[in-house]
């Protein structure tokens, strides 16, 4: 059994390596990128092959300016912050999350949105913000956390909702003239709540393949090989590589509990700039649970880290080798930019995997 | 009947302290230089150099599938002493005991340590225990501080290893880091995942008969297989290549960590030794380690070599090269 499918790898691999023309693949989802990297997929492809990492890690896509709202949040108000661990290091301006706790901020890291709901009920006096971020794999169980703080009626809890969806950012590249992608690898996860409709949509009104896949090396092997055949035959349809995870409908339920508590609303992605309905913001009902409006927080403006590519890097223009500073000033020890802090981000899938020489 | 528990008092210095050790500690490890009383253990040891390596146990839980917390304390030392080329001879070990530990545990884990020291040839000659108010430890702290003696012709620093060498796993990685998560968390996998822990000894007589062909051995312990080799290859300054396909990993210990998303490479190893050893003599040592009970299922899993120092590669399965890191951050933690 095992040497069959290492045998059948193999032969995906070889039957990639025959494609002739030149193609630019993008995948969209941190995970890809991770595995991708972790399996040597990359150096095995012909150089008429290339793999782009596109804006699917939710801490790198954040604007540099909503991490500096939520570091003032920190900075002035007397809250409790709850925070997934990826975004304690990422750098903003001037601080960190992890700075300021070592200056006496009460930060906390939780590996689930409950967890925070715990916090609030033991911390009564106290104002418990969860920030939350994430794409529509996170965003639901945040949306299940709100609705079970309103059914508890605990008043201290809020959330500072980051949560951004996928496809606008995807239709966002697809237009964009300046970066080449021939086709996608659709994100497994994203896809098992969404389902893969939307990405139909948007094969057919770019003429882009896309394939919703999975993330062994196998499911990555066979995802690339089902869109060269598409591309092969001229083909832009979606493709599901998936399906023993992902249902054609997605999961309805974790849809509907999204929409229950969040509204589309513009956002600005580090690298694509403002994109229309691709945030979520916590509806009119629950507007009361809203850190933002909560707090009075105001928008900061974006103020660009010098020399880091993290931007270009995200929308596919280059690739984390081209950046300046990887590997030198920037390391996952020290990272300067997003990309190299979490462990799905595309520098820190380069750094911690594929060997180049001069890294310090 | 009430279960005796320990108290406060046990740790007084006064008569309860010393009625825990007679009935609990000497009772178990029972030896004349332990028996003498004094303040220090007086130790006759052989001439030449020395090793002398110190481990500190804080395992939650303290029993778990194939040790506890005492057998881990003396294993853990005395692997660190083969490591360094040494034949482990005394041990010294210091309880720090939460209030309210039962007392039978006390006991298992004494006669466990006693046990492991007598399987493995070295005598626990000092000690001390200290009681800690409920919430200030978790049931039971061990330290164990080990000396064993080195022969004058060994000499097992990292800066020995030369390219072309070749690197030696004593076996299956990952074991006792998967056990002791899985017995933590509550998770049952249809074939139980037991800990390696155990004390390397028989690897010695090994060892021995190849000199100086050995150059290096380390445990792999925390952080696991590629952590240890990631310390090796800046040490020695050498690059080290492994092939993914050739680390013995228990079948059990794959599914159970692709499920939980870990990576039996960076999961603790309590029984395993890295060898690296001169190229001409490694395939007549891994067939000797074949032979032994504790070692059949070493494999051979790359060289050193002069390119890219510092770094570890590693073949994955499609035959791509990529680095094989360091341990960042996310671990299970309190694992020994």
């Amino acid at each position: 059994m095992d040497n069959d499918v290492k045998e059948y790898k193999q032969h995906l691999l070889r039957a990639i390596q025959l494609f002739s023309g030149s193609v630019s693949i993008m995948e969209v989802c941190g995970t890809h990128t991770m595995a991708i990297a972790k399996s040597g997929i990359r150096g095995l492809l012909p150089p008429n092959i290339k793999l782009l990492s596109g804006p699917g890690c939710p801490v790198c896509v954040t604007s540099q300016g909503d991490i500096d709202a939520v570091i003032v949040m920190v900075q002035h108000k007397d809250i409790i912050l709850i925070t997934f661990g990826d975004m304690m290091r990422v750098p903003g301006t001037h601080s960190s999350l992890q700075e300021e706790r070592s200056r006496g901020a009460d930060i906390r890291i939780a590996y689930s949105p409950l967890d925070a709901l715990r916090v609030a009920r033991d911390n009564p006096d106290k104002e418990v913000v969860f920030l939350g971020i994430g794409f529509e794999t996170t965003t639901p169980t945040i949306a299940i956390t709100i609705e079970q703080a309103r059914r508890e009626g605990l008043n201290n809890f809020s959330v500072f909702s980051l949560h951004k969806v996928v496809p606008p950012a995807l239709e966002l590249i697809f237009s964009d003239s300046e970066i080449k992608v021939d086709g996608l690898l659709c994100p497994g996860h994203v896809s098992a709540v969404i389902g893969v409709k939307t990405f139909g949509s948007l094969a057919r009104k770019y003429h882009k393949p896309c394939v919703v896949t999975g993330f062994e090396t196998l499911d990555i092997l066979e995802g690339i090989y089902m869109l060269l055949q598409q591309l092969k035959k001229e083909e832009a349809r979606v493709e599901n590589q998936y399906s023993r995870v992902v249902k054609p409908e997605g999961n309805p339920i974790a849809c509907q509990s999204m929409e229950r508590v969040f509204q589309p609303v513009p956002a600005r992605w580090r690298g694509l700039g403002m994109i229309p309905a691709s945030g979520l913001q916590l509806r009119e009902e629950f507007s009361d649970m809203d850190a933002r409006k909560r707090f009075d927080i105001p928008e900061i403006e974006e103020i660009p880290i010098k020399g880091c590519a993290c931007g270009e890097v995200l929308a596919g223009k280059i690739t984390p080798l081209e950046c300046v500073l990887f590997g030198q000033a920037c390391t996952p020890l020290n990272p300067v930019g997003p990309c190299m802090v979490s462990h799905e981000g595309s520098c820190a899938a380069y750094y911690r995997y594929i060997p180049t020489k001069g890294r310090s | 009947m009430t279960q005796e528990r320990i108290l406060l008092a046990h740790g007084s210095g006064g008569l309860m302290s010393q009625r825990l050790i007679d009935e609990v500690f000497k009772q178990a490890w029972r030896n004349e230089i332990m028996e003498a009383m004094l303040d220090g253990a007086i130790l006759q040891v052989p001439a030449g150099r020395l090793a002398m390596s110190t481990d500190s146990f804080v395992i939650t839980p303290l029993f778990f599938p194939g040790g506890d917390i005492g057998k881990l304390s003396i294993c853990g030392t005395v692997n660190d002493l083969l490591a360094c080329g040494a034949t482990p001879l005394y041990l010294s070990t210091a309880f720090i005991i939460e209030e309210g530990l039962p007392l039978a545990d006390l006991r298992v884990i004494a006669a466990s340590m006693a046990q492991t020291a007598r399987e493995v040839g070295v005598k626990l000659v000092t000690g001390d225990t200290k009681v800690v108010e409920k919430g200030s430890a978790d049931g039971v702290f061990i330290n164990t501080t080990g000396i064993g003696i080195i022969p004058a012709d060994i000499d097992y620093r990292p800066q020995r290893i030369q390219p072309q060498d070749q690197v030696i796993v004593t076996g299956c990685v990952g074991d006792h880091g998967l056990a002791i998560l899985a017995r933590r968390e509550g998770l049952a996998f249809s074939t139980p995942v037991v800990s390696d822990c155990a004390a390397l000894i028989q690897l010695r007589e090994i060892i021995s008969q190849y000199g100086n062909a050995i150059r290096c051995m380390r445990d792999p312990t925390r952080g696991g297989l590629a952590t240890v080799l990631n310390e090796i290859a800046v040490q020695a300054g050498v690059g080290i290549h492994v092939k993914e396909a050739d680390i013995p990993v228990a079948p059990a210990v794959q599914g159970a960590c692709d499920l939980l998303g870990m990576e039996p490479l960076y999961m603790a190893n309590e029984g395993k030794m890295v060898i690296f050893v001169a190229a001409a003599l490694a395939q007549s040592l891994l067939n000797d380690l074949r032979r032994l009970p504790q070692t059949q299922a070493a494999s051979i899993i790359g060289q050193i070599s002069a390119e890219t120092p510092g770094m570890v590669l590693i073949e994955t399965e499609l035959g791509a090269q990529r680095i094989l890191g360091i341990l960042e951050g996310e671990h299970v933690p309190r694992i020994c």
